[in-house]
Order: C-alpha cells, then structure tokens, then sequence
C-alpha cells in the first residue's frame, strides 16, 4: 500500500468512531502541514457559485442542468441526478435520473443543449452505438410510458426494469424502439460489439436490486436455492442493428459459478450456519462490468470481489479469476490499462451518497485498488485516494473515469463526487500518484446534499465531466512537472468516433514526432536517458523534422538505432525502446 | 442560460417536487403517449406529471432501520474491547462507519418529510427483538437482550464467534426490512429511499459474504 500519497488530518474526536479513529490520529499528524496547504480543503459551498480549486487542469466551460432535469425546490433531489455519458461524433449524452441530455461539444469551450427527453428511473446509465442510445433503469418508478407519475402496484405491466433502446436517427426526435425488460432491473449495462459480428451488439446488464415477482414479469423467481434464480447472474442482450425492436435476452450467465460443482452460488465459501442464514448471504449481483473485447476480457465488481471474465464468446462469458480485498474494501467497477497488463478496482463505499473522504476514513476504503494482471491471475499491488480530505457535506468516494491517452504511461481522469475529479497516474500500480484536479466546495454548507462529479471521459481532447447537480463541466489539461505538452498533444492525436466508458478500445498512437517528444521527456523525467543524451535526441528529431523523404528516413533510422544502444545502459530500458518504436515509426512515414 | 432552438421532447414547466402523501390527486399528462407491446412509440411530453413522493412503506423502513441499525453499533461498540482477531476489528469498523452515517442520512430525510426523529436510544429499546414497548414488534434479525448481554460478558475467541453470529444474523434482517419495502405498494418510489435501501443492500451483502469467511477463520495471506 502507498501510504505515502495518502495524507490524513488528525483525527477529530467522533464520539463511538474515535474508539477507532484514535490509532489513526497519532500516525497522521505529521501530515498537518501538508494537508493544510491542499487548496481543496475547506472550499467555499453553493451550487454555482462554490469555491474551485484547481491544479494542472483548467475548467474550459460548465453548463447547467436544463429544466426538466433538475428540482428547483431541491438541487439534491435524487429523483434529478446526472449521470454516466456516452459520446458520438459532437454529441455528449448525459443520463440523468429522470432521462437524458444531448449536448453538442463542436465546440467544447461552448456546449449547447441539442435536445433532451424526460423519461423516469434511476440511473439512466446511457450508451450509443450508431443510430441506437440505450438507457438503464432499475428504479421501480420507471414506466414503460416513461411517464413521471411512477407506479404504485408492487407488479404492474406498466412498470419498466431493465434496458431501454432509442432510435436517435433524428436526435431531436428520439423513438423509444425496444424496452427489454430483466428481472432484476439494469443498475448499469455494458455494450460489447463483436468484432466478429457486425450485425449485432450486445448489452450485458448488471441488476443489483429486487427481483420481481412473476406476477410482474414471467420467469423471474427470487429464490436463491431454485436452479432458474435470477440471482447469480448477468443477463446478456443481443440487438439485431437492423432491427432494434427485436432486442432480447439470449444468455444469462451463471458468472459466479464454482468451476468444479457447477454451483450457482459458486463464490460463496460460507458453511453451513443455520437455518434461514444460507439464502441471503451470496455474492449475487454485478455492479459495473467493463469490456476490453480485443483481449476478450472483461473486468467486474461483483458483490465486493473483483472478477475476471473470458469474453472471446459474447453470448457467454466465463469467469477465469476472481480477488477479495484483505482490508475490507468492496468492489463496484473496474478499468483496465491499456496494455491489459493493470486493472484498477474501485470501492464505492456507501455508493456514492455518503461522505467517506473524511479525515477519519481509511485510506483504502472508498479507494481505488491497483491490480497487475498476468497469466489471467491478478495479484495486488497497490492503493489511491484522493489526499485532500472532504467534509462532511459532500458525498465523495471512488467512482467511475476513463484513461487519458498520453503513450507510455496508465494515467486516469477519475471522479470522486465532491471529491471532485482527480487525474491519477498509476503507471507503477504500487505508486499512484495524483497528477492533476478539480474541486468545488459542497453544494450546500450546512446539509449533506447530493452532487460533485459521477463520471469524468477523456474524449478527443478534452475531459467531460457529469456533474450531478451542477451540469456539465469541461475540463482540459495543462502542462506540469508531470506532465509536459508533449505528452498532451500526443494525447489530442487519439480521436475516436465514439466512445462508450465501460467499453475500453485499444489505444493507438499515429507515427507523429510529438510521440517521440512524449517519450524523451519521460525518460527525461523519470532519469531514463542521461541529460546530454536527451539534448541529443531532441536536437536530432528537431533536425529530422525539417528533411523529407529518403534523408528523413535515414536520419530517423539511424536515430532509432542510436537509441536502441541507449537501453542497454538505461534504468528504463523499455521505455527507451518505446521511443526507438516511435522514431521508426516516424522513419516508415517519411514522404 | 442557453436556449435552445430545437423542439424540446420534454416541456419543463416547474417541477413540483412531490413530497408527503402518496395518496395526492395524479395529474397525469395528457399527451403520454401509448407504449405498444414492444415497448416503441414516439415519447410525448412526460415533464408536467408529478413525481411519486414519500409514502407510509417508506417512512416505515427509515424509522425501523435507524433503530436496526443503532443494534449494530451496540455490537461495534463492544469491539475494540473485546475481540480478538483484527480482519474482526477492521470489518467492525467498516460495520459502524456505514450505519453511522446511514442513521444520518435517514434521520435527514425524515426531517426533511416532516417527521418526527427518535434518538437513536430510544430506537434500540424499541427495536430489541423480544424486548420494548408493547405494539412495537421486534425487526428481523435483531439480537434479543439475553443474546446482547451475552455478547457484552464475552471476550477473545468467544467474542469474535458471537459477534459474527450475531451480527450475519443482524444483516440479513436488513436485508428482508429492504426486500419488504421493496414489495410493499409504492414503496422505494422516492429515489433517495430507494437509494440508500440499495445501499443497505448491497453494502450488508457484501459483508455477509465477508463475514462468513471470517467464521472460517484468518484468511491466508493474499496472492502477492
């Protein structure tokens, strides 16, 4: 564990917690002065007009939620929060508790509100593919009308559990085309194309609340013990592109089984302890499953342990591992690096409605968890949490962000709540460190009220991020002693059409000089290179730069070559052949 | 503010924040339009309905569980005295910061609604199964006074085996008070209910589990 980034206040006294709290107290006191100098501590409350802090990031615009969206009366009314995001081309779809906002971002320093549809129940989870948005509702006010009257009976057809789908051919006109219902309702879903089948996506959806009765929907049966039990499981949904409407569930996979048995309720390690104790107590539900298809993996937060998923066969996936934290932390979601070779859990202690960023929380509850992966096998190595502590009045813990794609290093834009967004590095899973952030003060001064920052993308340039109760923020990246312009602009070269956060793509960078730059100030940086070597390269790539064709290609291939030699003596050998990768790459491009 | 110059799906209004009876006159709007079988129709103008608001099942549940959860931090409290493993200490900590806060946040949404608040105390008499005042029957799950007293006489390795029995027991009681909203009319249709209800769910899940690996004993030492 990386106690070395985590700074605590001394503890205050907390009646029944200082029993607890008092061991923490002595070993945080040196950490005072430090903690004092956080600007992010002790930040002015309100909605919009809170106080900032901010470091190595600048906050490019922010937009309100539009009417319709948000409780006048109350700016924490639950019913109102933002929530995930999607994107495709210009457009940011926002979720919302009660439906979804399309914001235009063509121009980031100034996103307008395209349209919106009010449509009830939580959470509003959002993904796209083409001309398609789907939207998760677990709530059981949702209707199938979308109507907001909610429904009372505790089975009715009217209610709506589960996934909707939107024709959104016409953004400013979005048909509900399809509206898959699932016994335990959609808490978030993932989409997971196929790259070996263009004529349909599919949807894995985690429930983690009450299955329905039956009554309300056939087939759903509650009962751990029966063989059909809704529980244990994640249902997968197949959507034919060409016709949407005919949207189903086609698998729903057992992902806890034990490998041996064949047992449903294969996670649980328990014994016999008496009657009635053995029906409640499995870990029996997913929270967010993140895919990386072109490894054929998924990672997942399952009722507090972290799981591994085989997903070469979409329609059934297997789990291959699975880690409990030995510090009691419960998993909720999970990001890959790029390279696969990192996963990083996050603990959303108290789900996201609770302020756990306190000085008297632990370090690694409401944290993140950094896993390497190898061989299928995770092994621990390390934790983050945001060092500057949180009050009382602002809901904080881990929660949901994506990579920022600088080459060469796993760096996350990662929400807190009102913990804000912090960027993270973690590039050596046993030393995150915090490279960059933002921070409101609390929504309100005196009470707990929901807001801060769900989730925080990457997406082409800039980083999105939902606010729950203030909007939508933009946010773009400045250079640091952590991070130079270099490695931004390489960053700015990965642009994707569309980008669905649980879904992680290969990140790849073009044969661009800024590339090599990248890598020549990390191993500037990190003493990878000697300082006269680094004036070297730089000179010569400076010099390439200005050839063309053929003398361009031999100054870089002897460059490369160069560079190659420099790794035998380098403290980070495999960086140095990342550049020389890079300067090739640059060599194959000469025209 | 923006204003945009598309056809707005959705026509705001002023929300009224549906608050208190559940029995308030529904002004449904009259352009929702008809879902058919599939679940495809155009979504009309859904913005002018009332929200559903705090209902009798809801109120219900936040009281019951402050005082179900004020048993649980009876529990705790016996802890850093008495128990002798440290994976015990660590989840029991866990255990009290959760419901600590929980008891907050309900107690918060209660006064919100105008409801009246006990202190936690009085909820543990109350709510101590077998035990309280006449009318208020015991929640599921909850150690009697005989059991609690036993708890409290105990220490080391007799401790951590009550506690833990106890305290799986307490926890899925929790969980049949959230599936009992859950199932009760209108119950869980105010979000932040719901809200913290799935909390208590999944957090008093997870710790089962956690808990009945702990009745097998230390874990071995984590892969490294």
């Amino acid at each position: 564990m990386n106690s070395e980034s985590i700074v605590r206040r001394p503890a205050a006294s907390l009646g029944r917690l200082a029993l607890f709290a008092a061991g923490l107290a002595a070993a945080a006191a040196p950490a005072a002065a430090q903690q004092q100098a956080d600007p992010r501590v002790g930040l002015r409350a309100g909605l919009h007009d809170a106080g900032q802090a901010i470091r190595n990031l600048e906050l490019v615009s922010t937009r309100p939620r539009p009417e319709g969206l948000f409780d006048p009366a109350d700016v924490g009314n639950f019913g109102f929060m933002n929530s995930d995001l999607a994107f495709r081309g210009n457009y940011l779809f926002q979720g919302n508790f009660s439906g979804w906002q399309v914001w235009d971002i063509s121009n980031p320093a100034a996103p307008t509100l395209r349209s919106k549809l009010v449509c009830p129940g939580g959470q509003g989870d959002v993904s796209v593919h083409g001309n398609l948005l789907f939207m998760s509702v677990e709530m059981p006010n949702g209707r199938v009308d979308c109507g907001g009257q909610g429904v009372e009976a505790p089975a009715s057809p009217e209610r709506f559990r589960g996934v909707r789908i939107f024709d959104i051919s016409n953004v400013d006109a979005p048909r509900q085309v399809a509206a898959v219902q699932t016994c335990r309702g959609s808490h978030t879903h993932t989409l997971v194309p196929d790259p070996k089948d263009n004529a349909n996506v599919y949807v894995y959806v985690s429930g983690t609340s009450s299955v329905r009765s039956p009554d309300e929907l056939a087939g759903c049966v509650g009962a751990p013990e029966d063989p059909n039990t809704a529980l244990f499981r994640i249902e997968v949904i197949r959507v034919p592109l060409a016709a949407p409407q005919e949207a189903r569930i086609v698998s729903s996979p057992r992902v806890f089984a034990d490998r041996q048995t064949g047992a449903a309720a294969g996670l649980w390690r328990g014994g016999n302890h008496g009657e009635g104790t053995q029906s409640t107590a499995q870990t029996n539900m997913c929270h967010d499953l993140t895919v990386y298809p072109e490894l054929g993996l998924a990672a997942g937060a399952c009722s507090g342990n972290g799981i591994l998923l085989d997903i070469r066969d979409p329609a059934n996936p297997v789990r291959v591992d699975e880690v409990l934290d030995p510090n009691f932390a419960y998993w909720h979601s999970a990001t890959f690096n790029n390279a696969g070779t990192t996963i990083l859990f996050t603990d959303e202690w108290g789900g996201g409605t609770q302020p756990r960023c306190r000085a008297t929380d632990k370090a690694e509850w409401g944290a993140d968890a950094i896993f390497t992966l190898s061989n299928r096998k995770l092994t621990h190595a390390g934790y983050f949490k945001i060092p500057a502590a949180q009050s009382a009045q602002e809901n904080c813990v881990a929660h949901n962000g994506s990579l920022i794609p600088v080459p060469g290093r796993d760096i996350m834009a990662q929400a807190w709540y009102q913990g804000g967004l912090s960027v993270v590095d973690f590039t050596d899973p046993a030393k995150p460190m915090e490279i960059a952030f933002f921070d409101r003060g609390p929504v309100d001064a005196a009470a707990m009220k929901m807001g801060g920052q769900w989730g925080t993308y990457w997406y082409n340039g800039y980083i999105y991020g939902s606010e729950i109760a203030r909007g939508l923020d933009v946010f773009a990246l400045k250079p640091s002693a952590y991070l130079s312009q270099n490695e931004i602009d390489a960053a700015r070269l990965v642009r994707t059409d569309v980008a669905n956060p649980q879904v992680q793509t290969k990140m790849v960078w073009p044969a661009a000089f800024v590339v090599a730059r990248a890598y020549v100030d990390q191993l500037e940086r990190g003493q990878g290179l000697a300082a006269g070597r680094v004036s070297a390269v730089r000179s010569e790539l400076q010099r390439a730069e200005r050839l063309s064709g053929a003398q361009q290609r031999t100054a870089l291939t002897q460059l490369a070559t160069a560079i190659d030699r420099d790794a035998a003596s380098s403290r980070d050998a495999a960086r140095v052949r990342m550049l020389s990768a890079a300067v090739r790459d640059l060599a194959g491009a000469a025209r | 503010m923006q204003r945009s110059s598309v056809r707005m799906l959705a026509l705001a209004g002023t929300i009224v924040a549906a608050v208190g009876c559940g029995g308030a006159a529904r002004q449904a709007s009259a352009e929702v339009a008809r879902i058919d079988a599939t679940g495809s129709a155009a979504v009309a103008d859904t913005g002018r309905a009332p929200r559903p608001g705090a209902n009798e099942a809801d109120v219900r549940f936040m009281r019951g569980m402050i005082g179900h959860h004020a048993q649980a931090l009876e529990m705790t409290d016996l802890v850093p005295t008495r128990a002798a493993r440290a994976d015990i200490r660590l989840m029991a900590e866990r255990i009290a910061v959760s419901q600590h806060d929980e008891i907050a946040a309900m107690e918060r949404w209660l006064r919100s609604r105008g409801e009246a608040v006990e202190s936690a105390d009085a909820h543990q008499h109350h709510g101590a199964a077998g035990g309280g005042h006449a009318g208020m029957p015991g929640m599921p799950g909850m150690a009697t006074p005989d059991e609690m007293a036993r708890l409290a006489a105990s220490t080391g390795a007799e401790f951590d085996r009550l506690f833990l029995e106890l305290m799986i027991r307490h926890h899925e009681g929790a969980l049949v008070m959230v599936a009992a909203l859950l199932a009760s009319p209108g119950g869980g249709q105010d979000a932040e209910v719901y809200q913290l209800a799935s909390d208590v769910e999944a957090d008093q899940r997870a710790e089962i589990a956690r808990m009945q690996r702990l009745q097998n004993g230390p874990a071995p030492a984590p892969r490294r």
